[in-house]
């Protein structure tokens, strides 16, 4: 959990918030720093998280959460968080034998015998419904990262249809949070991936925007990161944009006003 | 070549030419889909190597003890698919199916991913692939704007992803990207790839006769590097790297662009022992640097330093976006980027503090952004 960016948004883990949906989009640098954010505060939170993690794996995850105080193994074991490794379940499907439960793979779209994202919606809705009586604060939906399901061959309305039930199911009736990643690059030149990120930024309370650097390469500033709150979704009010600059270390991502880093003052 | 000399398996693919004529025979191919195929290497001498990596003299080919020293399997594509010519895995590509079954195979008997743990020593698999996404593969992204089936590479990448991830091997894979219009697809493959390298020849451009870059044979970008297991990722300095390919030797150095002597403060101290550009080198400038040029003719002509630069700068705000395009491509040295930095407010440490004097000109002043 990065204790600066919870200042900049406001939150904190004894309020996780209802009903929110957060879009995080990144530009032309990494911006999965903010992934692993979430992930920690919403686990330090109390929250049961569904994470679905599409583009590394497991251990990974882990070893960055326990930088950041969290134990990804302590809560998938006292089943606050529900892991699914988009890797592994594509080697099972494509290798493995057949599922002997015979549910179907939350990846099946990749074998081509769908073309909608169902089966992964059903695995989020089965994992964050309370089986037994509420035990935790809140139901979170992580996404990590969204861009690569178009690249495994989802169209875009698919992807769209999938968070849209998501919505539904997790902010509405479960009043829990989504949080999702979409990451683009400085060209723009992927339209369909555009067209993901601009649909779902209509939609979101909370933007967080990382692009790197127009100048290139700074060993002191890694980035920007544009903070754009949605006051309301109704009103024609203008939105909050915040704009911060950044830089990641070991354990920490200290965040400053633009020009204003640690290496000038 | 590394592979072999540290011992660990291969497994080479190609659909180009047979695997074993990589490993044994010298092929020198230049041209702009170049990939530094140093499998055909032998080393130069044991005791000059480093504690990373060795030396290898490119102009003898490896010996083949070396090479019967150690396993390595091939995979050759046209021979593959007479063999299994209708093997189809998520209406992916037929090559690409027949490339990852045969990996996984091969992962899953040496027992690469754990699957085997009576075997007493783990090793490593390192994998070759070859122009990967070219036409004989199969694939038709290089050779049609909007090709058939443009999810069949990305689809390969993941589940190869997914294999390396669960095993002891590292790929790597050259594409010919120039060739790749769909820019799409390129984005992609960066996003599933961990490290992305790219290699730019001057071979057939208009660079091959830039005095600029006479020393050198072509770019070397590096688009990505891997952030694994942190959050953060071990950047270097210097973004600025050519290539050069020597009789017996492959080089790759940082490259020092020849403004930076000009406009270097330290190396002259008076107006009178400055180094004046010969007339072609400024020309040659002022035509390289088309939109730029007129910057830099001002700033050649007044002999500016960085000092001068910041000095004038209200007069140059509103070209000021110019030069940082420009110098992006012209890949400046350091002082210029901490100049710029200064130009743009972002902070920059240093030399740039001791540069730049506000208006009220104070002994160390302080951007006051």
């Amino acid at each position: 959990m990065l204790a600066e960016l919870n200042e900049l948004l406001g939150a904190s883990p004894q309020r996780p918030g209802t009903g929110k949906f957060t879009l995080l989009r990144d530009t032309g640098t990494d911006g999965s720093f903010l992934v692993h954010h979430f992930l920690s505060f919403y686990l330090r939170a109390g929250c049961k998280v569904c994470f679905v993690a599409l583009l590394q794996s497991f251990s990974h995850y882990n070893i960055v959460a326990q930088k950041l105080g969290v134990s990804l193994t302590a809560a998938r074991e006292r089943g606050q968080l529900v892991f699914l490794e988009g890797l592994k379940s594509c080697l099972d499907l494509l290798f493995g034998e057949e599922e002997p439960s015979g549910e179907p793979s939350p990846l099946q779209f990749i074998s081509g015998s769908t073309s909608n994202l169902k089966a992964l919606f059903d695995f989020v809705r089965t994992s964050l419904t309370p089986a037994d009586s509420a035990s935790w604060k809140g139901s979170v939906l992580l996404v990590d990262d969204l861009s690569v399901l178009l690249s495994l061959g989802a169209a875009p309305v698919a992807v769209l249809d999938f968070i849209h039930y998501c919505r539904v199911v997790v902010c509405s009736q479960l009043q829990g949070n989504i949080v999702v990643l979409v990451h683009g690059s400085e060209d723009a030149e992927d339209e369909e991936n555009d067209l993901v990120g601009n649909s779902l930024g209509h939609h979101s309370d909370l933007i967080l925007w990382v692009e790197g650097l127009a100048t290139g390469f700074c060993k002191d500033v890694h980035g920007e990161i544009k903070i754009i709150k949605r006051l309301s979704l109704e009103s024609t009010e203008q939105d909050l944009v915040q704009v911060y600059q950044y830089k990641i270390q070991e354990r920490n991502v200290t965040f400053f006003a633009r020009g204003l880093s640690a290496a000038v003052l | 070549a590394e592979g072999v000399v540290c011992g660990h398996d291969l497994f080479v693919a190609s659909a180009m030419e047979p695997p074993d004529n990589i490993l044994k025979v010298k092929t020198h191919r230049r041209g702009k889909d170049i990939l530094i195929d140093h499998n055909y290497l032998e080393i130069a001498s044991p005791t000059t190597s480093t504690k990373f990596g060795h030396y290898y003299d490119i102009s003898k080919t490896m010996s083949p003890e070396l090479l019967q020293s150690i396993k390595w399997h091939s995979f050759y594509l046209p021979e593959e698919l007479s063999l299994e010519p209708k093997l189809k895995m998520c209406n992916m590509n037929c090559g690409y199916a027949n490339l990852l079954h045969s990996i996984q195979r091969v992962i899953y008997q040496e027992g690469f991913d754990g699957s085997h743990p009576q075997k007493k020593q783990k090793n490593i698999l390192r994998i070759g692939i070859q122009s990967l996404g070219s036409l004989l593969w199969g694939d038709d992204i290089c050779s049609s704007d909007t090709p058939e089936d443009i999810h069949s590479l990305t689809k390969f990448l993941y589940v190869l992803r997914g294999l390396l991830r669960k095993s002891l091997s590292a790929c790597i894979i050259t594409v010919p990207s120039h060739l790749i219009q769909n820019k799409a697809i390129m984005e992609r493959v960066t996003n599933l790839s961990d490290m992305v390298v790219g290699l730019e020849s001057f071979i057939g451009s208009e660079r091959e006769t830039n005095p600029l870059y006479k020393d050198y044979h072509g770019l070397l970008h590096v688009h990505q590097i891997p952030r694994l297991n942190s959050l953060i990722c071990d950047v270097s300095d210097t973004k600025d790297l050519a290539f050069r390919l020597k009789r017996k030797q492959f080089t790759i150095e940082v490259r020092e662009a020849v403004l930076f002597h000009y406009f270097e403060p330290k190396r002259w101290n008076t107006w009178e022992n400055r180094p004046t550009p010969t007339s072609l080198e400024l020309e040659d400038f002022l035509v390289f640097h088309f939109h730029s040029s007129l910057i830099f003719f001002f700033l050649i002509t007044l002999a500016v330093g960085a000092r001068q630069l910041l000095e004038t700068r209200e007069e140059h705000l509103s070209s000021r976006l110019l030069i940082l395009t420009q110098a992006e491509r012209l890949c400046m040295g350091r002082r210029f980027f901490t100049a710029f930095h200064i130009f743009n407010e972002l902070p920059c440490k240093g030399y740039g503090l001791s540069l730049f004097s506000a208006k009220a000109s104070t002994q160390r002043g302080i951007c006051s952004h």
